[in-house]
């Protein structure tokens, strides 16, 4: 049986993404109309029985973030999405936005009808400069066909969407950052509560969603909840755009139902089909920077929600870095920690200076000047920035270095006696003889 | 070079964009575009502060909080290169070192003609093509230093011959 899925990637690569004649073609606009003759709350029942995770990131069940939002009496409220994808190894919210605009915009638009709003907002990172103005041709045409605008399909119901624009900062993909910056501010955090769906955008309700919680929603509607549920597994409804990167052989975006494993992920000929190079594969680093690292032991455990917490791992954004021998697990993490250094927004001092501290003492083991007692002080710090920092930015952090230390503590003890055995480290000091 | 930015063009990127607070980013961003050297002035900061009832420190936070701006004159080119870790551990180093010699330059500076300045970026999504580099809206990955020169190259060109 195939390991892949196609189901909210379908159309991806099939039709032109900003036509609207081709997106109908391809069913798209099918469940809005089913949508627009449904009680709102009949359309959070599904989306509940359907057990949709949030793909931003947190996993948190969208079908109970929209019934709290659903209780929510103030007006007006806002449909926020959010796609500043900056999770490194993350690229599967560009395919959606590149790829099939309008699915995006149809699963913004059942919310709008849902919570009777007239207003969305999608905020696209500045990065993605190209992706913005394509969406907003989208945007047009789909206003043009009658699917989005004033009175939609000949309804009572008017939805309007706005593009945004980021400017370069990974913590607005932190919910409460974005909103600040949606409304022209630097993007840092907020102090919560209250939830967003309380005070939010301009101090009004709002509801937050990925680019791909939106996408899943037509689609959710379309087959029924029913069956998305019995795609995936029975805590994980659905499937899950996976981004390899780094040293597999087929790096890219694939769409996989939950429960597969790890190991079909990374080998199976399908999806990875195994290392790019001689190497063996060595860890590899799940759900973005923020997430955990997984190791060959924990290779079967099955992608999903459940599973990989059970495991002390996440889905987290969709991520999947694979990492052979060659890479010195030092050295990657000084990496992942210099990352979220110049990330860090700078507002909660455990954040801005425990990653500086972090990065010092990860530099000590590079130069084999560590001791004993920087493991104590490594895990005091993750501790510290686990707990006491502002976002979860902060909190996530020395995720990774968690996971790495209690799985390659043996690396780590090597380089305190000046050995580095993934030959990155300590190369100044010897000479040419071998590789 | 495309000159100095007038204050007739500046006012027309903030009325295109309606006057209004929350496109803030976006004026800037625009405004820093077609300066042609890349970065916002103190001038157009004030100015844009004055028409969108902001005051200056506003507009200053933004500027200095998100990496994609520069209150310094930088290239007309930005040359960005991905240094998170799906394109560290893809060899980055390597593609540093293709682009510092091909335009004589080190990473964070400006070529002496003002075209290009070359710099790290944090991760921009294309992962896939580690290890990847971005230039305006292009985006290139999996390059040699062949590539690495004929990309110049065309850059150059591009700037002699404007379209």
């Amino acid at each position: 049986m195939s390991k892949v899925m196609p189901l909210i990637s379908k159309n991806c690569g099939q039709i032109r993404p900003t036509s609207v004649e081709d997106y109908v073609k391809a069913g798209g606009y099918a469940a809005l109309k089913k949508a627009l003759g449904m009680k709102p709350l009949e359309i959070i029942e599904e989306i509940k029985k359907a057990r949709l995770m949030g793909r931003g990131g947190a996993g948190y069940p969208a079908g109970a973030k929209w019934q709290q939002m659903y209780e929510i009496e103030h007006t007006p409220k806002y449909i926020v999405c959010n796609a500043d994808e900056g999770e490194p190894g993350t690229f599967k919210d560009k395919l959606l936005l590149e790829q099939d605009p309008l699915k995006v915009i149809e699963g913004m638009t059942i919310a709008g009808y849902v919570f009777n709003s007239h207003d969305g907002y999608i905020y696209i990172r500045g990065e993605y400069a190209a992706i913005q103005k394509l969406f907003q041709e989208a945007i047009d045409n789909a206003v043009q066909a009658g699917y989005l605008g004033d009175n939609i399909l000949g309804s009572k119901y008017s939805f309007h969407l706005h593009v945004m624009t980021g400017a370069g900062a990974y913590v607005c993909g932190e919910n409460s950052a974005m909103l600040n910056s949606i409304e022209g501010k630097a993007g840092r955090p907020r102090v919560k509560p209250p939830h967003l769906a309380e005070v939010g955008l301009f101090q009004k309700p709002t509801l937050v969603n990925n680019v791909e919680s939106f996408a899943n929603v037509p689609v959710i509607l379309d087959i029924g909840a029913e069956k998305y549920l019995s795609i995936g597994t029975a805590e994980s409804g659905g499937t899950k755009l996976v981004c390899l990167s780094g040293h597999v052989a087929k790096p890219g975006v694939y769409e996989v139902p939950f429960g597969v494993t790890l190991r079909d992920i990374i080998f199976d000929e399908e999806i990875g089909g195994g290392m790019s190079g001689h190497r063996k594969l060595k860890f590899y680093h799940l759900g973005g920077q923020s997430g955990p690292c997984g190791f060959l032991p924990q290779l079967d455990t099955e992608y999903c929600y459940k599973a990989l917490r059970a495991n002390g791992l996440s889905v987290g954004s969709g991520a999947v870095v694979v990492l052979d021998e060659s890479v010195c697990v030092i050295d990657y993490l000084k990496c992942v920690t210099e990352f979220f250094i110049h990330e860090s927004c700078g507002k909660c001092t455990p954040c801005r200076e425990g990653n500086k501290q972090l990065y010092l003492i990860l530099d000590k083991f590079s130069q084999g000047t560590a001791t004993q007692d920087d493991y104590r002080q490594l895990e005091r710090l993750s501790n510290l920035l686990a707990k006491v920092s502002f976002c979860g930015l902060g909190q996530a952090a020395a995720t990774a270095l968690n996971t790495c230390l209690k799985n390659l503590r043996a690396e780590f003890d090597a380089h305190l006696s000046g050995q580095c055995p993934a030959g990155v480290c300590f190369t100044n000091q010897e000479t040419e003889s071998g590789e | 070079m495309s000159g100095e930015l007038k204050k007739e063009q500046v006012l027309k990127i903030i009325k295109s964009k309606g006057k209004e607070k929350e496109q803030l980013l976006a004026i800037l961003l625009e405004i820093q575009q077609a300066s042609g050297q890349n970065y916002v002035d103190k001038k157009w900061a004030r100015l844009v502060a004055d028409e969108l009832g902001l005051p200056l420190t506003k507009v200053y936070d933004a500027l200095t909080f998100y990496a994609m701006f520069s209150t310094e004159p930088r290239g007309k080119y930005i040359i960005e290169i991905c240094q998170s870790a799906p394109c560290h551990v893809m060899n980055k180093a390597a593609l540093v070192q293709m682009f510092e010699k091909q335009l004589g330059i080190k990473m964070g500076e400006t070529t002496p003609d003002g075209l290009f300045t070359l710099q790290y970026s944090a991760c921009f999504g294309a992962c896939d093509l580690a290890p990847a580099v971005k230039i305006g809206e292009k985006v290139y990955g999996k390059l040699t230093a062949q590539k690495v020169a004929e990309i110049i190259a065309n850059y150059r060109g591009v700037s002699v011959c404007p379209k």
